[in-house]
């Protein structure tokens, strides 16, 4: 058995290494890229959201690699995605290239029920190992999490062009290559040195903006154009409304681990504009708006595939929470189609807005 | 006499404008860029130095249009800055107290909305370019009138004709089919003017609250029969400032003054730019399976910018200045 699963920004880092741990062999898809979505595209339905077509694109690039069985997130509920893996699976078998599927369902009342499920994949092992590799990939999750975070930070201030970006892929690789608990803490160790060892402008005026939306295009960079990168550069703070450790915490976890920013005073703080759950993140993306808005952001920007129900949903419930809180909003919407020139533009523009604004109400005071 | 240039490079037109010290325009000129902005932007700096008296003083240059970074190496420009700001800027100066503008251009349509002089909220055209100058342009051409009295004609409807808008093809068959059951071209034109306003409304003005003064701008601006389907549609006064077509050239040149005014010195390259030898060209990269195409542009053998790769490897290879834009 040779295990692959889609790519969701750094996912891959805590979901090899969990797996490894198992002894599990692990091909990683080569990462999303032109060709993923050209494959995607062409053996995806068309009004699917692009998700579907990156997933099926990364399950196309394992398969050439030798992998036979895909690990899938499953799901129910108003969004489409819960329905992805079997559509997927259905592709790849018209198309002969058939592989062997295994749906990870979302524990709906205990953690146990996620542990049941990798127990299967793991076969031999004991529930103990289960366990210890579970905390082995949520720890590096955390860990890529916070050399994200650290990038977020470095990135606008950055004294010599293209400083973050190196450093950034240079830390990430020192986690991904941790293989036991004492590396991997040797590994953030250094991670964090690194990050903190780029040279920054600490003087330089920066905009504090925070991104909001559906999970799969937030975290992954090759579906929004790089979006978190191009602000960083136009000289953007920014902050995400959800990173992969939280969302491991509040979906797979069902909120064990406690201090940890959680999906559940999102949607208390969306409450005044919405009380229901919408599926995906729709609630959650009212709710951070909100947060974020109380927090003194500067604005706000959210993003979503195409075609996506939940994110439609909150979009017309965000004016409102811009017009109450007097932050400005703006959305933009991805596919195979979006170009990264009418992107930038926008984003340029979205921050010259702030920048006045900006300059406007402190003349005032 | 001395001042600052201002270039707009878009897809169909290049504008190129020369403000005094004091926001005044003293030259402005419109040429198509048919798809050559480098041989355009020199071309009409040398029309532009021509007109300008010899003794002229350059203090600052701005670019600004879809071309803005390759004008922006070119020339030198103190100022690069994306086209919702500068046409922005520009109407605040030649329409104080502006709320709305509406800017139709060659392939894009924009809304920006202002308060209290900032910008507030602003949107642009997506994924279609119908309603935008190129397909009237089409139309005209096809229906045989020169794009220059297409507005005039348009005035002429008693009752124009209802359009669908939604899209530029479909638009198309439906103004044959009102030709074929004989209905005049001036209704037919109205019509299409209502049928644009619709759908610009519809699309990159939707949710926007449009107050008055509101200002139209961008070459479509120039089409008296647009102007008053506008007027119709928004029940308000419109106003086209009188350079309505190259606002976007005036907004760079005093986003080049206000820059020029905190850095204290500019680093316009002079007229000269006009004589020299520019290259533009491209290759893959396969250093990924993105298959980025990188865009060098050398100056006399010089690699001077390079841009396209989504990575940073090529455009951050050479000696990148301190950002600009």
């Amino acid at each position: 058995m040779r295990v692959t699963f889609p790519h969701m920004g750094n996912l891959y880092i805590p979901l090899k290494a969990m797996l490894q741990y198992l002894g599990v062999d692990v091909v990683v898809p080569p990462l999303s890229s032109k060709k993923t979505l050209t494959l995607g595209v062409k053996h995806g339905p068309e009004f699917a959201c692009m998700p579907l077509k990156l997933n099926l694109g990364n399950f196309m690039e394992a398969r050439e690699l030798g992998a036979d069985t895909i690990i899938m997130a499953g799901g129910c509920g108003p969004c489409r995605f819960g329905y992805y893996a079997q559509i997927e699976n259905a592709i790849l078998k018209d198309i002969a290239y058939e592989m062997q599927l295994i749906v990870l369902e979302p524990p709906e009342k205990h953690i146990s029920e996620l542990l049941v499920k990798i127990k299967r994949i793991a076969g031999q092992r004991s529930w103990w190992q289960v366990i210890q590799a579970i905390r082995f990939g949520y720890k590096k999750a955390r860990a890529v999490d916070e050399v994200e975070m650290a990038a977020f930070q470095a990135r606008p201030r950055e004294l010599v062009a293209g400083a973050t970006d190196a450093a950034y892929h240079e830390a990430l690789a020192l986690i991904d290559g941790a293989s036991s608990l004492s590396e991997l803490e040797f590994a953030r160790e250094n991670a964090g040195q690194i990050m903190a060892g780029v040279a920054r402008d600490h003087n330089r005026p920066v905009l504090k903006i925070g991104v909001i939306g559906e999970i799969y295009t937030l975290l992954e960079p090759f579906s929004n154009q790089g979006l978190e990168r191009h602000l960083g550069l136009l000289g953007a703070l920014v902050d995400r409304s959800i990173y992969l450790s939280e969302w491991i915490n509040d979906h797979l976890f069902l909120g064990l681990i406690k201090g940890l920013r959680s999906s559940k005073e999102a949607c208390a703080a969306a409450a005044p504009y919405l009380r229901h759950f919408v599926g995906g993140h729709g609630q959650e993306t009212v709710g951070s708006a909100v947060n974020y808005a109380r927090a003194g952001y500067d604005g706000l920007i959210q993003v979503f595939p195409f075609t996506c129900m939940p994110e439609i949903v909150a979009r017309s419930v965000l004016p409102d929470v811009g017009a109450d809180y007097s932050i400005p909003l703006l959305t933009l919407i991805m596919d195979e189609h979006s170009g990264e020139a009418g992107m930038v533009t926008r984003l340029e523009a979205f921050m010259d807005l702030l920048a006045q604004r900006k300059e406007s109400r402190e003349a005032c005071r | 006499m001395k001042g600052y240039l201002g270039i707009d490079v878009g897809s169909v037109s290049t504008n190129l404008v020369f403000l005094n010290e004091g926001g005044i325009i003293r030259e402005a000129i419109y040429l198509r860029t048919q798809g050559q902005p480098i041989a355009t932007v020199q071309k009409g700096l040398k029309e532009l130095a021509d007109r300008l008296p010899s003794t002229v003083k350059v203090r600052g240059a701005g670019a600004t249009g879809s071309g803005r970074h390759l004008t922006g190496v070119i020339v030198g420009a103190d100022a690069v800055k994306n086209e919702i700001t500068a046409h922005a800027v520009a109407a605040s100066l030649l329409v104080p107290g502006v709320r709305t503008i509406l800017e139709i251009g060659g392939q894009d349509s924009k809304i920006i909305i202002l308060r209290n002089g900032v910008v507030a909220d602003f949107a642009m055209n997506t994924v279609c370019a119908a309603g935008t100058g190129s397909f009237l342009d089409q139309q005209a051409a096809r229906l045989n009138i020169p794009i220059e009295s297409f507005g005039e004609i348009a005035l002429q409807a008693e009752s124009p004709v209802r359009i669908a808008g939604r899209c530029a093809v479909f638009a198309e068959s439906d103004m044959i089919h009102k030709q074929q059951m004989g209905c005049g071209l001036p209704d037919i034109l109205a019509g299409l003017c209502e049928a644009l306003v619709r759908n610009y409304l519809n699309n990159t003005g939707k949710g926007k609250e449009i107050l008055p003064p509101v200002v139209f701008q961008g070459g479509v601006a120039a089409n008296v029969g647009m102007i008053k389907a506008f007027e119709k549609a928004l029940g308000l006064p419109v106003q086209v400032p009188s350079y309505f077509d190259v606002m976007g050239a005036v907004g760079a040149a005093l986003l080049a003054r206000e820059a020029v005014a905190r850095s204290g010195i500019s680093r316009f390259k002079g007229f000269g730019v006009a004589d020299t030898g520019f290259k533009a060209g491209s290759f893959e990269c396969s250093g990924c399976a993105n298959l980025c195409e990188v865009v060098e542009i050398t100056e006399q053998e010089n690699i001077i910018a390079r841009w396209g790769d989504r990575c940073g490897k090529w455009s951050g290879a050479i000696g990148k200045e301190e950002k600009i834009s």
